[in-house]
């Protein structure tokens, strides 16, 4: 697994559980004191063992504390940002979804991020079909539900239990106000 | 289409795609003259309607004339015979700019247009760029640790034998281009009775003790190193004479020979010092220097320990 998938679940972990449960985790594990680094690759089996630790460690369900990654992940200004470059709306960010692995290696060609298929399956409903590995299904499930918020729709999310699918039923596309977004922000010239 | 012109055959803008117009502020687009509004540079001026056309299906570069003259790419393509033309245009390499400086949002870009994925790939690229920068400064660090690790005494803090060695090389280099320098050898007299009779922490101590002196007498850009269990060796730079080498030599074993207090108990230990002076070789080397003050503390320590010899060469100069 790509060391940014890992430094971000060890990020998570730090800043929402604190440094005692980052180290009681990461010691148990068998990591570094210094953790994972974003630029080197890891054997999957060490995230799988990461997670399952901290979810034993906070007695949560795994799948909980992978949809709280999800959101977790969007309160990043950066990441937010590359999200938000999906779409105008709500329901453009969903369609752009579908491209999201491509968009992942152009930045990174060695970060492998799950094939995501949204299918519509309504007036304002879809599914969306994490392949790939277990566990993406609930972190999208908490990243769509934090990108509704940031979009201001009004969306129901559930990620189907054992499925690694989302189920999006969108509610109101402009339900409030929404974050702001600009495609270019401020530099020097 | 948000950005295209379609330019009459007289030249006249007949209608602008929405993000162009907004581009253009306060000036209203439609009705004026085509290259009264842009200069078109590349592939090669055009100031005639004539000339425009000739470069349809060609990459154009052009610029607002008024400002800020903000610089665009076009392509133009001839419209049927006698309807004038339609010029698609794009900001380019310049578009992160464009895109700041107008506020412009995705849907001020046409459903086939890249700019918004090279927006995108603007922005990743910075932040694996800044990943990359962070991870090589924590390497860099990691090595310069591990660099002082390794030329470091863990139980002194002073530098190893490996260090010793390095700094040797380099001060014989230094002296072949007219740098003096002395190498001081020390062995501490009755170390091996505190820990025969103290114990091994009682020794530590007493390690730590004379590195403390060593590091007080010796000047901080000159270098002292323990190269084994009661062994440690000085290289001070600087000509110096013999006078003043005795001179060091001598506050050196005072300061070792005052008593260490252990729990209580007063370690009493001297020290032993032999010197080799660079300037006393025609082309001193690593090897000679340290025989050189190997003899010389071989002699300090068969006239009696607790004193310090200067080895000249061929003779040597003993001193109480």
């Amino acid at each position: 697994m790509h060391g940014l998938i890992n430094r971000s679940i060890q990020c998570f972990l730090r800043d929402t559980y604190g440094a005692a449960v980052w180290s009681r985790v990461s010691a148990g594990a068998g990591l570094p004191p210094e953790g994972f680094e974003t630029m080197l690759a890891y054997d999957a089996a060490l995230t799988d063992s990461v997670i399952d630790l901290a979810a034993q460690e906070l007695g949560k369900p795994r799948d909980a504390l992978l949809e709280d990654l999800g959101i977790y992940l969007v309160s990043l200004e950066p990441l937010r940002r590359l999200l938000r470059f999906g779409g105008l709306d709500y329901v453009d960010f969903l369609h752009s979804l579908d491209e999201l692995a491509e968009r992942a290696h152009l930045a990174v060609p060695e970060l492998n991020l799950p094939d995501l298929r949204l299918i519509p399956t309504g007036a304002g409903r879809y599914r969306l079909c994490c392949a790939r590995r277990r566990g993406y299904g609930a972190v999208f499930a908490g990243i769509l539900r934090a990108m509704a918020d940031d979009y201001g729709a009004l969306a129901l999310i559930d990620a189907e239990e054992g499925a690694e699918a989302v189920a999006i039923e969108l509610l109101q596309a402009q339900f409030a106000e929404g974050r702001r977004f600009d495609l270019a922000i401020g530099r020097v010239r | 289409m948000p950005m295209h012109v379609v330019v009459s055959c007289d030249g006249q803008i007949m209608s602008v795609g929405p993000t162009l117009q907004r581009v253009c502020g306060a000036l209203t687009l439609v009705g004026r003259q085509f290259l009264e509004v842009f200069e078109v540079t590349r592939p090669e001026r055009a100031s005639t309607m004539r000339a425009l056309l000739k470069l349809a299906d060609r990459k154009i570069v052009l610029r607002f004339r008024a400002r800020p003259s903000r610089q665009l790419r076009g392509h133009l393509v001839c419209l049927a015979r006698g309807e004038g033309a339609l010029v698609n245009l794009s900001f380019g390499i310049n578009a992160v700019d464009a895109a700041r400086d107008h506020g412009l949002n995705h849907s001020d870009f046409a459903p086939t247009d890249l700019t918004v994925e090279m927006l995108y790939l603007t922005e990743v690229k910075s932040a694996v760029m800044d990943e990359l920068k962070s991870l090589n400064h924590r390497l860099q660090s990691a090595r310069r640790a591990a660099e002082a690790q390794a030329m470091t005494d863990a139980l002194t803090g002073l530098a190893n034998r490996r260090a010793f060695d390095a700094a040797l090389d380099r001060a014989v280099a230094s002296a072949a281009r007219g740098a003096p320098f002395s190498l001081f050898h020390l062995d501490l007299d009755r170390f091996k009775q505190v820990n025969d009779t103290l114990g091994h922490a009682a020794g530590d101590r007493v390690l730590a003790e004379v590195a403390r002196v060593l590091r007080a007498q010796i000047r901080q850009s000159d270098m002292v190193a323990r190269i084994g269990g009661d062994e440690f060796m000085a290289i001070v730079t600087g000509a110096g004479d013999l006078e003043s080498l005795r001179r060091i030599s001598h506050r050196i074993i005072a300061g070792i020979e005052r008593p260490i207090d252990y729990d209580g108990t007063l370690c009493r230990i001297s020290c032993s010092i032999g010197v080799a002076w660079s300037v006393a070789y025609d082309s001193p080397t690593a090897r000679t220097m340290t025989e050189g003050a190997d003899a010389a503390l071989y002699q300090s320590k068969n006239g009696g320990r607790g004193r310090a010899t200067i080895h000249r060469h061929d003779a040597t100069d003993a001193a109480p």
